[in-house]
């Protein structure tokens, strides 16, 4: 459901990095319409959730934006760990 | 740092997990299923409803009880099924074939298993709108579990997004638990859930407002309202808008696969809509194109439990036979039997045609293809 042009309301996508609908648009229209793309300059799912909330919504947009049908839009390339990981955690061996 | 190995590792002991642990204990294989929520069950510990399907998987028994049959399954089988709760598998090193866990925040270290089973299940998808970031905006799945596994009332007064059976089904039980349902929206032009449901709600005054969506939340720092608007065959949002009163905001717009384990082993996956998402490709026995790695339930596409029950059961008894247990001749092609009986009817068909979109019959031949 996305805004009509006079609210100026914000939606936010991602709300681990707290970013908006619109400052998605605006990256996809400069080019970069792939998730790992939008990732490397927005953050977009390097939060806490790592993409599970938002992955699902930017693939929908750029597929819209683009005309790609969503099947041919790539998922986000998931490294380990797929659950935030307390650095304190490894420093001690694996054991608190 | 802590290593554990096991034969066959289960990760995610849900509807689907519990069974492909069992089947795989019952063939003799020593099982190791790892759930990150504090107790086993998946989403059947808060299923108050009794189930549809057929007599197989437990038609007319409620979710709950479901689990408990599934656990004592389990238990039987003695010392061959151990189940590490509140411990998450966070990632698997395809180098050194093995997976990293923790338990809480406490422990950390490695697991490798020679046969692996992802029954990681899904996550429940979101759709953006303004103030969307407001509290009381939930996920309709997150409301149940507050509800009827914390026993924490949510709200008031709640619209609910989405009637496919979640949006029914919790729109139901937030009634029972006291809780004003003021409207449920649905952006297609009909009821997406089990008629049997919607009339439920239907016979106590609920609206279903079909070709209807929200289009934003009202509130500063909760949520007071939302606006619903009426949407055109391609979901343009074209009014007449309603605001509705309320404190509570449910999403049930769908869910989507949970795969990112069987990404990282290399699994090929392919987006197919009818199974919501990414999933795994699979052949008859549940076996990606990492012959190490089986999909199943949910993670492998959105279904009911009652198919993701079957599921568990195929890839357990693959995954045993696999490692050289002996097997009951003819007893996959029973679980596909009982499959295409669950996978009957207008919901079945969509998703039989995502099955054979993603079904493989043998992964020699398509490594030569």
């Amino acid at each position: 459901m996305s805004t009509s042009p006079e609210t100026k309301e914000k939606i936010y996508v991602c709300r681990c990095e707290e970013i908006t609908l619109e400052e998605i648009d605006e990256w996809i229209d400069r080019g970069y319409d792939t998730v790992d793309e939008l990732k490397r300059v927005l953050r977009v799912g390097m939060g806490p959730c790592q993409g599970r909330g938002c992955q699902d919504i930017i693939m929908r947009e750029i597929a819209k934006k683009t005309g790609k049908p969503i099947t041919e839009v790539a998922p986000m390339r998931v490294r380990p760990p797929v659950k935030p990981v307390k650095i304190g955690l490894l420093a001690d061996g694996g054991e608190k | 740092m802590k290593k554990l190995s096991t034969e066959v590792l289960v990760i995610g002991g849900g509807a689907a997990g519990l069974s492909a642990a069992a089947e795989a204990a019952s063939a003799g294989a020593k099982v190791l299923v790892v759930e990150s929520d504090l107790r086993p069950g998946g989403q059947l510990i808060k299923q108050t409803h009794k189930f549809f399907g057929s007599k197989d998987e437990y038609a007319g028994t409620r979710g709950f009880k479901i689990a408990d049959i599934l656990l004592d399954e389990i238990n039987s089988f003695k010392d061959s099924v151990s189940i590490l709760q509140n411990t998450t598998v966070s990632g698997y090193y395809k180098e050194d074939d093995e997976f990293t866990a923790m338990r809480g925040e406490e422990e950390y270290f490695h697991i490798k298993a020679k046969k692996t089973i992802v029954a990681t299940g899904a996550q429940e998808r979101l759709i953006p709108f303004p103030n969307n970031d407001i509290p009381g905006v939930y996920g309709a799945g997150a409301v149940q579990t507050l509800m009827n596994v914390y026993g924490v009332l949510p709200g008031r007064r709640v619209l609910m997004v989405g009637a496919g059976n979640i949006g029914l089904i919790v729109s139901y039980q937030l009634m029972q638990a006291g809780v004003q349902v003021a409207a449920v929206v649905e952006a297609a032009p009909r009821v997406g859930g089990y008629w049997v449901h919607a009339a439920k709600i239907r016979r106590m005054g609920v609206p279903i407002l079909l070709r209807h969506s929200i289009k934003r939340a009202l509130g500063e720092k909760c949520i007071t309202g939302a606006v619903i608007t009426g949407l055109n065959e391609r979901f343009e949002p074209v009014g007449p808008e309603q605001q509705i009163n309320c404190d509570l905001i449910c999403i049930a717009v769908g869910l989507s696969p949970t795969t990112e384990l069987l990404s990282q082993a290399g699994c090929k996956m392919m987006y197919v809509p009818q199974l919501c998402g990414n999933v795994a490709q699979r052949d008859r026995g549940m076996r990606t194109s990492n012959p190490d790695f089986y999909t199943a339930g949910d993670a492998g596409g959105i279904e009911e439990a009652s198919a993701a029950m079957v599921e568990g059961r195929i890839a357990g008894l693959s995954a045993a036979a696999a490692l050289g247990y002996p097997t009951e001749h003819g007893k996959l092609d029973e679980y596909w039997g009982r499959l295409q009986s669950l996978r009957k009817g207008e919901a079945g068909a969509r998703i039989c045609q995502g099955i054979d979109c993603v079904l493989v019959k043998d992964w020699e031949g398509v490594a030569h293809a």
